[in-house]
């Protein structure tokens, strides 16, 4: 009897756990809205979700649906919903994960939907991140800075100079400073370079390095030029040649440093501005750390960084009304919210002057100086990136950090084997 | 001849010690990510951080598992998980089991198709298979519902449970079968009342492997599913992961921690019937 009335009860159950699809349109006149959100931290999540009561208590006409994405498997969720004409009107999502889709139709072009207010309020270098031929597919609006984070007792010990977006370290000041700091197994600086790629391209901005040149034909090419060089050098020599870097680190992720950073092992790891949030949880009571600008180079602080973005499905049928919620949502107010909830920076001129970005706890002003340094990712709107970068350049970086191979090796390969991939893309 | 004997007896022991390290090792090796699971599930974030960590947690807390539960409707999930495991795994049963039987039993070319289709559709991976199914799912009006998360699992599942089931059935005596033809029981009352009750412990395995392919999974369950209220639990989890791959470390491991419970409990409980000889002594040989 027992195994029939678990059979039954299991049927029960699962039928009244099967309902139809549901559907997003206009049901009594009240037009419904999918709202797509990534916002993971919990300071993020109910920023978002308060935003998103606010504006349905004041718009009984649009309801806005808050739905919980998630940034891994993104982009294959994001493709299959498309494809199958069911996405989220409103899209969260970052502007390196966008061309495909900006150039396959699946994002409209916000070019024509949104006010002039937001238009002017973000800078035009945040939303070059986000056009794609002439289109604009996607609101920049939270972005991060690579910063050094920094054990500041141990600075203040070897009584180095320490940078301000002001007067920051150059490369080779940086270099010798990490050496300084080395020794007796401790290292002065430790990269977590997991992703080689992405981190050496959006700092070798700093020292005027493009790799990537569109010719008069608007074909991009692959060139490891001398100033695409300053950054992968320091690094390499730094692990290779000082052994002021840590050599274990370079296959970890930011998270996967910060044990040995806490535990005394490395005096600085370079990582994304939010990491600060991390820090603040896991650091012992009494851990003195400090966020110092990345290196400067000929181009002064200048980085690449591929922000947050917001976009709306070709196929919503509301595409006026979801720009309407998007106005709401990137109210200055609005976006300082979101972005002390993501502890990282708005994109919007006005958000940026808020004193909550400007305190020094936390360090909050120091990476909130450098958001004029921060432009679009070099890669960002290249066809065949991510196959150049996982098939190329990954494995080419990894293996001249390590020491496996030469510089010469390593431009080879990034600009000989990676003109071949691009080349595919661009017939 | 003593001496022999001897020696004989120390290879066997020795062989027999070799055995039992490489067993040890083995399920040390296979213990180590779930204990190192539920060492972090108690750790708080500053022990996290820690760069000399432990296998005991220094202060152990239930903070990430309260925390985890604030952040995430995880009972809910976990519902949604069980009925589509559950409904996967019965109706994989129910199907597989009668073809089993046919492919087993019955060398015809229907049969050895179906043989060779169990075979082909394993060299699939899902994702060439997702979209063209998430149409599919579409025109039957069948996204965002989990009827359709578990037809899905169904045909998933279905080669390999299959595959198993065949294996069991050849091994059930047919002499079994032809005496109950002989007592004038028809091909169904033979294959409901001879035959399935001495696959018992083929069928709970397979239901096993459906259930825990169900719950574990998390693609399908990712695209299909639009519905906060309908997510799956390994759906949910990754709410705790961010942009990439920085975790909420101690809150992901305490609700992965507990979604591997369920795995665990239905396989203690029904293990024994996997490895019951049920045909022990049914035939004289």
């Amino acid at each position: 009897m027992r195994p029939r009335w678990i059979i039954t009860l299991a049927l029960t159950l699962l039928l009244a756990g099967c309902t139809g699809g549901g559907g997003n349109g206009s049901a009594n006149g009240r037009i419904t809205l999918r709202f797509q959100s990534l916002a993971w931290q919990d300071e993020s999540v109910t920023a978002n979700k308060e935003l998103v009561k606010e504006w349905n208590a004041t718009h009984p006409d649009i309801k806005v649906e808050y739905v919980q994405g998630s940034w891994d498997s993104v982009h294959d969720q994001l493709l299959t919903s498309f494809e199958g004409g069911e996405a989220p009107d409103i899209i969260h999502d970052a502007s390196d994960d966008l061309a495909d889709f900006a150039y396959g139709g699946y994002l409209a072009d916000l070019r024509d939907l949104l006010p002039a207010r937001l238009k002017s309020d973000i800078p035009q270098r945040s939303w070059a991140t986000t056009t794609f031929g002439d289109g604009i597919y996607g609101v920049p609006f939270l972005q991060e800075p690579r910063v050094l984070i920094a054990n500041a007792t141990w600075l203040k010990k070897a009584d180095v100079r320490i940078p301000t977006p002001e007067h920051p370290w150059s490369w080779p000041e940086f270099r010798a400073i990490t050496r300084q700091l080395s020794g007796d197994g401790k290292y002065g600086v430790a990269w977590p370079l997991k992703e080689p790629v992405s981190a050496t391209l959006n700092l070798s901005l700093s020292a005027g390095g493009e790799l990537f040149h569109r010719g008069a034909d608007g074909k991009v090419t692959v060139r490891f030029d001398k100033a695409d060089q300053v950054v992968p050098r320091t690094i390499h020599d730094q692990v290779d040649v000082d052994h002021s870097a840590s050599p274990t680190t370079l296959g970890s992720g930011g998270s996967d440093t910060l044990p040995g950073f806490f535990g005394g092992k490395y005096a600085m790891i370079p990582l994304g501005f939010s990491y600060r949030q991390q820090i603040v949880q896991q650091a012992s009571k009494g851990f003195a750390w400090q966020v110092l600008p990345a290196p400067a180079g000929a181009d002064g602080l200048a980085q690449g960084v591929s922000p947050q973005t917001l976009s709306i499905a070709e196929d919503s049928p509301h595409k006026k009304q979801a720009a309407e919620f998007l106005d709401f949502l990137l109210q200055p107010k609005n976006m300082v919210r979101l972005a002390l909830g993501d502890w990282m920076l708005p994109t919007g001129t006005q958000a940026l002057q808020n004193p909550a970005l400007h305190t020094t706890k936390d360090d909050w002003a120091t990476g909130t100086a450098l958001a004029d340094d921060l432009a679009s990712a070099p890669a960002q709107s290249v066809r065949g990136y991510p196959e150049w970068k996982d098939k190329v350049a990954t494995p080419a970086f990894q293996e001249y950090y390590s020491g496996a191979i030469t510089l010469t090796d390593l431009r080879q390969r990034l600009q000989k084997d990676g003109n071949l991939v691009l080349a595919r893309y661009q017939r | 001849m003593r001496t022999s004997s001897t020696s004989g007896m120390r290879t066997s022991t020795g062989a027999r010690a070799g055995q039992y390290a490489a067993l040890l090792a083995y399920l040390v090796f296979l213990a180590f990510p779930l204990l190192w699971l539920i060492s972090t599930a108690f750790k708080s974030p500053r022990e996290l951080g820690s760069l000399h960590p432990t296998w005991i947690p220094r202060h152990p807390t239930l903070a990430n598992f309260r925390q985890a539960f604030d952040e995430q409707p995880l009972l809910h999930a976990a519902l949604n998980s069980l009925l589509a495991a559950l409904g996967a795994a019965l109706i994989a049963v129910v199907i597989a089991t009668p073809m089993a039987w046919v492919m087993a039993r019955r060398r015809t070319l229907l049969a050895r198709a179906a043989t060779g289709w169990v075979v082909v559709s394993q060299a699939f991976p899902f994702v060439l298979v997702i979209i063209p199914l998430f149409l599919v799912l579409k025109n039957l009006r069948l996204i965002d519902s989990l009827a359709g998360l578990v037809l899905v699992y169904v045909v998933w599942s279905l080669p390999f449970a299959l595959w198993m089931l065949v294996g069991y059935v050849r091994a059930v005596p047919p002499e079994l079968e032809e005496a109950a033809a002989v007592d004038g029981a028809g091909k169904l009352r033979t294959l409901v009342s001879v035959t399935a009750p001495l696959l018992a412990p083929g069928i709970v395995a397979t239901a096993l492997f459906a259930f825990v392919t169900a719950w574990n999974e998390f693609f399908f369950a990712l695209v299909l599913l639009k519905t906060p209220d309908k997510q799956t639990l390994p759906v949910v989890l990754t709410h705790f992961i961010g942009a990439e791959g920085v975790a909420d470390l101690g809150p992901l491991a305490a609700a992965a921690f507990l979604a591997t419970l369920p795995s665990l409990i239905v396989f203690a409980l029904i293990q024994r019937r996997i490895t019951g000889g049920m045909l022990t002594g049914a035939v004289k040989s």
